[in-house]
C-alpha cells in the first residue's frame, strides 16, 4: 500500500478498494516503526490525522468528494496549522502552536487531504543538509550517513522511504529541488507568487515560494493543483486563475526546445552525475525534443547575490521572534535588552544567528548600497539571462545539485562549502522562475536529479516534460534499500 | 576579509543577539569568509539597473483600510510567554 502514487490513491479511494482510515491508519503505523531511523517528521498527528480520514471516508460515501479527499499527506513544519505545534525546525518555535491554519493548509482541507504529520527541516529553512534542525538531522534513506539535503529535508524522505505518497515544502534557494534530487523523488517549485505564502513562515520574503514533492510527476501536478490559488492576504500572490496542471501531461515533446546551459555543466560538476543528467538529455531528443546550447553567463553571481539578499531579508523577518508575543522567552531576563538577547541567542541556532549577523551587516548604514542595492542590481542580470534564453528555447535543463548526498559532517565548518551546494538552483529564485527536479540515475548508490526549469507560470509544461520522461524511464520508481 | 572584534560586538547588539566572548574568533572567520565570496558582486557592471524587490515586478497590492479579522487577542495572548490583563508583559523599562 505504502508504494502506491497519489492518483492511484485517488482512484482506490474512489473505487472502495480501501478506505482513507484504512490507509491512513498504515501509515501511520509505518511511519512509527520506520522513522525512529531517519528523523523525517517531527511531529505526528495521529488523532487529527484519523478524524480528518473518517470525515473523507463520508464524504467518499456521499459522493461528494473533492478532489484529494482521504488522501494522506505530511505539511513541512514551516507551514502553520491551528492547534498543532509548528516549530520550523527551531528551539524558537518549539512551543508555538499556531491559532491559524496558512493557506496552503486551508486549501489542502478543503480538498480532503488528510495531515499524517509534521516534516523536520532545517533551522527557519536555512540549510542544505537538515543538519541545522533542533530536533536532529534526518538521514536519508537510501544513506542512512549521509544528508538528505534541505531544508525540505524530512519531506523528501517521508516521500523516499514510502512514509508518505506525496509532501509539502518551500524553496528559497533551492530547497524543495535539492533535496528532492537527493533523495530520488520528484519536487516542483513554482513561479514566484504562484502559491500562497500567508501563514508560511518566512524566511526570504522575495524568494520563498512553496511547491510539492512527491513520487511522480503525475502526482505533483495534483498537489499543484490544490496548492496555487490566489490570495488576497499575501501581497504579493499573483492574480491569474489556476490552469489544471495535470491537463497536458500526456502531450508530445515532439519540437520541444530544450536549452541546455553550458554554465551547468563546468568545473565542479561529478562526472557521475553528468553523465546521468546527459543521458536524461538525449531520452528527451529521442522524444522529439531539440538540444540548444545555450548560455546564462551571470549564473556564478547567483550565490554571492542570494547570501546577500537572503540573509537581509531573513534579518528583518526574524526580528519579530523577541520572547515577547509567542515562542521561546529566556529565563529571568533582567531588562528589556537582557530579554531580546538572551531569548535570541537561546533559541536560534548557530546557522541561523550567522544569517542574521550576515543580513545585518549588509542592511548596516554605509553598507546598505555596496551589499544590498548592488545584489538586488545582479537580481537583474540573473534574470535577464533567463529571459533572454527563454526567447529561444521553452525550457531549460540541467543537474539539480553538482554531486550526490554527501556524509554527515562533511562540509566541515566552513559555511560557504554548504553554500556552493545551491549553485544550480539558487538562480531561479532570484529570477522567481519555476525549477522542478526529477530523478534521472543512480551514482554510488545514490540518485541524482534532472533539473527543470521553466519560463514564468510555465509550470504545465515542466510536467509535461517530467511526466513524459517518466513514461519511458524507472528511475523515479526505484525505492531505497530495504524500503520496497 | 577579517572582521574586527568591535564590528562583531555592534553586529550582536544591532541584531539583539548576546554572543559569547569565547564565540567571537569564530564568528569572525565565518563572516569574513561569507564576505568574501559576497564581495564577488563588486566586479559585477551593473551601471544603470534598476534594483530587483520582486522578482516577478508585480507591483505591490493595495487593500482598503478596513476591518477584515474579528478581535482574537485570547487566541493570540494564551500563546505568549506573559501576559496580564490583556497585555504582553515585559520587564520593567521604566524606574
Amino acid at each position: 500500500m505504502h508504494n502506491l502514487t497519489i492518483a492511484e490513491l485517488v482512484e482506490g479511494l474512489k473505487n472502495k478498494a480501501f478506505s482513507s482510515t484504512e490507509v491512513t491508519q498504515y501509515l501511520l503505523t509505518r511511519i512509527k516503526s520506520l522513522d525512529t531511523e531517519f528523523n523525517a517528521i517531527i511531529t505526528v498527528t495521529e488523532a487529527e490525522a484519523l478524524k480528518a480520514a473518517q470525515a473523507a471516508d463520508q464524504r467518499l460515501a456521499q459522493g461528494d468528494a473533492p478532489a484529494l479527499c482521504g488522501v494522506p499527506l505530511v505539511h513541512k513544519d514551516i507551514f502553520c496549522t491551528h492547534g498543532v505545534r509548528t516549530s520550523c525546525g527551531s528551539k524558537m518555535l518549539d512551543n508555538f502552536i499556531p491559532p491559524y491554519n496558512a493557506t496552503v493548509i486551508e486549501n489542502f482541507q478543503h480538498s480532503g487531504a488528510v495531515m499524517l504529520g509534521k516534516s523536520n527541516m532545517d533551522e527557519f529553512a536555512m540549510g542544505s543538509s537538515n543538519e541545522t534542525s533542533f530536533y536532529g538531522p534526518v538521514k536519508n534513506p537510501w544513506s542512512t550517513d549521509c544528508v538528505p539535503g534541505g531544508s525540505s529535508g524530512g519531506s523528501a524522505a517521508a516521500v523516499a522511504a514510502r512514509l508518505a505518497p506525496g509532501a509539502t515544502a518551500t524553496d528559497t534557494g533551492g530547497s524543495i529541488r535539492q533535496p528532492a534530487a537527493l533523495c530520488g523523488v520528484t519536487g516542483l517549485k513554482p513561479t514566484y507568487g504562484r502559491v500562497s505564502r500567508w501563514g508560511m513562515i518566512a524566511f526570504a520574503s522575495s524568494l520563498d515560494q512553496g511547491g510539492p514533492m512527491a513520487r511522480t510527476a503525475e502526482d505533483c501536478a495534483l498537489l499543484l493543483n490544490c496548492m496555487a490559488s490566489y490570495d488576497s492576504k499575501d501581497s504579493t500572490s499573483v492574480d491569474r486563475s489556476t490552469p489544471d496542471y495535470s491537463a497536458h501531461l500526456n502531450a508530445s515533446l515532439k519540437g520541444l526546445r530544450i536549452g541546455v546551459p553550458k554554465e551547468y555543466f563546468s568545473e565542479g560538476l561529478d562526472p557521475d552525475t553528468e553523465q546521468a543528467v546527459r543521458a536524461a538529455l538525449t531520452h528527451y531528443e529521442n522524444q522529439g525534443a531539440q538540444l540548444i546550447e545555450i548560455s546564462l553567463p551571470n549564473t556564478a553571481l547567483s550565490v554571492p547575490a542570494y547570501y546577500v539578499i537572503a540573509p537581509a531579508e531573513a534579518s528583518a523577518n526574524l526580528s519579530r521572534f523577541d520572547g515577547v508575543r509567542y515562542g521561546y522567552r529566556c529565563d529571568n531576563p533582567q531588562d528589556l535588552q537582557d530579554l531580546y538577547c538572551r531569548t535570541r541567542a537561546e533559541g536560534f541556532g548557530e546557522e541561523v544567528q550567522r544569517r542574521i549577523l550576515i543580513g545585518t551587516y549588509c542592511l548596516s548604514a554605509g553598507y546598505y548600497d555596496a551589499y544590498y542595492g548592488k545584489a538586488q542590481q545582479v537580481r537583474q542580470l540573473i534574470k535577464q539571462d533567463f529571459v533572454n534564453a527563454f526567447e529561444k528555447v521553452d525550457l531549460i535543463m540541467g543537474p539539480t545539485c553538482p554531486s550526490p548526498a554527501f556524509k554527515f559532517g562533511s562540509k566541515g565548518n566552513d559555511p560557504v562549502a554548504m553554500y556552493l551546494e545551491d549553485i544550480y538552483t539558487i538562480s531561479t529564485n532570484l529570477a522567481g522562475l519555476p525549477g522542478m527536479s526529477v530523478p534521472c540515475g543512480v551514482v554510488e548508490g545514490k540518485p541524482v536529479g534532472l533539473q527543470i526549469i521553466g519560463n514564468y507560470f510555465d509550470e504545465a509544461r515542466m510536467l509535461n516534460a517530467a511526466h513524459q520522461y517518466q513514461q519511458v524511464t524507472d528511475w523515479h520508481k526505484l525505492a531505497p534499500e530495504g524500503i520496497q | 576579509m577579517s572582521i574586527e572584534r568591535q564590528a562583531i560586538e555592534n553586529l550582536a547588539t544591532l541584531a539583539r543577539i548576546a554572543i559569547d566572548d569565547n564565540r567571537i574568533k569564530e564568528i569572525s572567520q565565518q563572516l569574513g569568509s561569507v564576505l568574501d565570496l559576497v564581495d564577488q558582486l563588486q566586479a559585477a557592471d551593473t551601471s544603470g539597473l534598476d534594483n530587483v524587490a520582486n522578482p516577478t515586478q508585480e507591483s505591490q497590492r493595495l487593500r482598503e483600510d478596513k476591518v477584515s479579522e474579528t478581535d482574537q487577542r485570547e487566541a493570540f495572548q494564551a500563546i505568549a510567554p506573559d501576559t496580564e490583563g490583556g497585555l504582553f508583559l515585559v520587564p520593567k523599562v521604566i524606574d
